[in-house]
Formats: C-alpha cells, sequence, structure tokens
C-alpha cells in the first residue's frame, strides 16, 4: 500500500518526532508513504469569512501537487492540516462559483482543481486502511500498565461533518480504542475535546497555562500518566507551556505529554531514533522506563 | 450595563456586514446560553458568546468592537456544534473581528514579540495568530 504525504511546516522542525515515529511505524505496516515533491503552508487555519477566498488558495494548490503526484488522497498527521485542506476542498466543492474563481486565479497552474483529492487523517487510514486487526498482529512491545489520556482538542473532531468520518463530535472514541489495541490502558477524561487555547499561544500564554493546568489536572485525576496528542500546536500548548503553567498554578504536576504515534512506534519497536524524546519538553523517559517500555 | 437599544442602529449597515461576513441569520438566535455554557474561554471573557449574537443583533458596534472577547476565542468550534440553531457563533466572532483587521488595526503586532518569544513558539503558532489577528 502506497499513500501520498502532505506533513505541513511544524513537522519539519518543532515536531520532527510526529513525523519520525510515524514514518518508522508505517514502514512496520507494510505501507509506503510517498511526501509530495512539492507542498506550501496551508495557512494553518481554515478562513471563515464567507468572501475569503484568498486564504483557500494556498490548501487547494497542496490538493492540486497531489493530483501532480498521480494520487486521489492524501495523508496528514496535524490535526490543524488535516481540517484546514478537508474544509477548504468541502467548500469549493460544494460551491461551483468558488471553484472557477480559485481555479481562474491559479491560471498558471498546469492542473486544474475538481474538488478530486480525498483527506485523510493518519488514524482515518490506521482505522480504515492498514486496519486496527493487523496493527495488533505486529505489536512486539506492547504498552503494559501505561495510562495513557487521549487528547483530541478540536480540529480533529470539529466541526461535524470535517472531523473524523465515523466519530462522535462530543465523544470520540478513535484513540482510546487505538491506545488499548497497542496494549495500553486507555484512560477517558472530560476535557479530551476542549480546547488547548490554539493560536492564543502566541501573545496570551496564559489563557493557554489555564487550560493547561485544566486539561492536564483532569487527566492525572483519572489516573493518567501520559497524554497523547495527534495535533503539533496542542502538544506545544500542553508540554511546553507547562512551564508557564506551574509559575501559574504552584499546585500543577508536570506530566509527559507525546504524540500518539511515538507510542505506536514504541509498540511496533521501532529505536530510540525514531521516537525523538529529546523534543519532548517534559520527558518521558521515566515513566516509561519505569514499565520496562524501554 | 445599560444599554440603549434603537431601530437606527438595528438598521446600521455594520449589522448586515456582520451577517454577509459570517453568512449567519443573526435573528434566529433565541438567547438559550447554550453557546456560552460550553465555551471554554468564558473565563477570560468580557462579554459572552450569545451575548456577542446580541449585540449583534441590536447593531451595538462599539459595544462589540471594544470588547475584549471577541480576541480571546480561539475558534475552537464547540459553540458551533452544539447551537440548537445551527447558528455557526465562531464566524460571527471572526466577522467582527475582520470588520476591525480589514482597517488595517492589527491586534497582534508581531513586531512587539521579542525575538525569544518568536523564536520559541512554532510555526503553526506564530501563522495561525497572524491568521488571526493581523490583516
Ligand atoms: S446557542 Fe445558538 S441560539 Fe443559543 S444563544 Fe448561542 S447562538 Fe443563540
Ligand atoms: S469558538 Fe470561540 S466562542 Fe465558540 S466556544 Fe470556542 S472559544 Fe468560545
Amino acid at each position: 500500500m502506497k499513500i501520498s504525504y502532505y506533513p505541513g511546516c511544524t513537522l519539519k522542525n518543532n515536531a520532527k518526532n510526529f513525523e519520525d515515529s510515524t514514518l518508522c511505524a508505517m514502514k512496520q505496516l507494510g505501507v509506503e508513504v510517498e511526501e509530495l515533491s512539492r507542498w506550501n503552508c496551508c495557512g494553518t487555519v481554515y478562513s471563515l469569512a464567507t468572501d475569503d477566498l484568498m486564504h483557500h488558495l494556498a490548501p487547494i494548490r497542496n490538493l492540486i501537487r497531489v493530483k501532480e503526484a498521480g494520487s486521489d488522497s492524501v495523508m496528514t498527521l496535524c490535526a490543524m492540516c488535516y481540517n484546514t485542506l478537508k474544509r477548504a476542498d468541502e467548500r469549493i466543492k460544494n460551491d461551483p462559483e468558488s471553484l472557477e474563481r480559485i481555479n481562474e486565479f491559479m491560471y498558471l497552474e498546469k492542473t486544474e482543481y475538481k474538488g478530486d483529492v480525498k483527506v485523510l487523517h493518519l488514524l482515518e487510514l490506521l482505522r480504515d486502511e492498514v486496519t486496527f486487526e493487523k496493527i495488533a498482529e505486529k505489536v512486539k512491545n506492547p504498552l503494559k500498565n501505561l495510562k495513557v489520556a487521549n487528547y483530541y482538542g478540536c480540529f480533529l473532531v470539529r466541526p461535524r461533518g470535517i472531523g473524523l468520518p465515523g466519530e462522535d463530535v462530543e465523544n470520540p472514541t478513535i484513540m482510546e480504542k487505538f491506545m488499548s489495541l497497542l496494549g495500553a490502558d486507555a484512560v477517558d477524561f472530560p476535557y479530551k475535546t476542549e480546547c488547548c487555547g490554539a493560536y492564543q499561544t502566541v501573545d496570551k500564554p496564559e489563557i493557554v497555562a489555564e487550560r493547561t493546568n485544566q486539561i492536564l489536572t483532569s487527566a492525572q485525576k483519572q489516573g493518567a500518566e501520559v497524554v497523547v496528542v495527534s495535533c503539533p500546536l496542542c502538544a506545544f500548548n500542553l508540554d511546553r507551556r507547562q512551564e508557564e503553567t506551574v509559575q501559574l498554578y504552584p499546585e500543577f504536576k508536570n506530566m509527559p505529554v507525546l504524540y500518539f504515534t511515538q507510542l505506536l512506534a514504541l509498540a511496533l519497536g521501532c529505536g530510540e531514533e525514531a521516537l525523538g524524546f529529546d523534543l519532548n519538553y517534559i520527558d518521558p523517559k521515566p515513566v516509561l522506563k519505569e514499565k520496562g517500555l524501554i | 450595563m445599560r444599554v440603549n437599544i434603537s431601530r437606527r442602529r438595528i438598521k446600521d449597515p455594520f449589522v448586515k456586514k456582520v451577517e454577509e461576513l459570517s453568512g449567519q441569520n443573526l435573528l434566529a438566535c433565541y438567547q438559550c446560553g447554550k453557546c456560552s455554557a460550553g465555551c471554554p474561554a468564558v473565563s477570560q471573557m468580557d462579554i459572552l458568546p450569545n451575548q456577542i449574537i446580541r449585540l449583534a443583533q441590536l447593531g451595538l458596534k462599539e459595544e462589540l468592537l471594544e470588547s475584549k472577547a471577541i480576541w480571546v476565542c480561539a475558534s475552537c468550534m464547540t459553540c458551533n456544534t452544539r447551537c440548537p440553531k445551527g447558528i455557526n457563533i465562531a464566524e460571527v466572532i471572526e466577522a467582527v473581528r475582520l470588520i476591525l483587521l480589514r482597517k488595517s488595526k492589527d491586534h497582534l503586532i508581531v513586531k512587539e514579540l521579542s525575538a525569544e518569544e518568536r523564536a520559541q513558539v512554532p510555526p503553526i503558532a506564530l501563522i495561525s495568530s497572524m491568521r488571526k489577528f493581523t490583516s
């Protein structure tokens, strides 16, 4: 099996461990991942204004690149890229006038876009194409006794119709199922789809610290030892912003936050280089060592 | 808060502009408050999401344009998925922000961030905040 892959900007630096762990895991699962030979930033957020077609150009250009790679679907890892690409596609697919204007504007492109590329998130691909059963068979290092809280945040699940197909917008469970399959104890917690503060982190980090305190404390109350995410912005806010969180909320206790693919790669037997724990702010190694996983 | 409502304000082009930019019918809102009940940002807001809709309905432009809440909203879409009237509140808030931003009134002044602050945050944070808070 082969799949086109759109990484997005942050996976090439701060979230390199998200990419590396995914690539190693996919290799173990026999999926050939082919990064687009050319791509640009998707814009990170979907433009909500009715008249703002301009900001849909960036995501649509990437979908053109997918077609040029000879593919009709593309895999994303970052929840924000997933949301932005998928919504831009939906928007112009359902609005022939916008589609025409966008194509006219991009007259220098050799390929015309027709709303004919399917945007997939890695989790969806693992569930529907690779299948969870097959992944379970390949687990070499089951994550025994590790209590994992699964944080979805916003863009993996909302809005309705764009979030992961087949998942309840208020109570998604795909990540819990996934972690159980890897041998971990999946912990449910009430803040799993509550916003981390997103881009407020740039000029109002105190907002993010408040959320991080609430979200992680709630996960800890349910017994979680680590939290997994699927978005580099959630990861930054919940992991790196623990520094500010402790300063503002002295009773707050640090906890490791990982990409779900780091645990997947670990369970499939990938080496340290692919796991990239050095990029995690709160070191996950002590708890993983304690469980005999590394 | 004391508010003066008038036909003149309700008919202000501002109301139409918000409706156009957001693609929402403001009068569909019956003020149930569900959007505010689930909003994770309310503790930081000076006016709540349902009040934003109310002020927009009534054309209370200054109150809206000067509010802090429109910059605290993180477009998390929780309110949108819960509104029983199918109103996209996040789109309405974006419309109000855009009315200011399109007058080149940036909310985030990137050059005021220290080099350290800029280097610390990942591209996804910087780009999304510039997309939301600058024109
Ligand atoms: S949830 Fe909808 S109907 Fe209720 S107050 Fe909010 S916008 Fe109005
Ligand atoms: S989109 Fe904005 S107003 Fe709506 S729930 Fe999220 S933060 Fe609150």
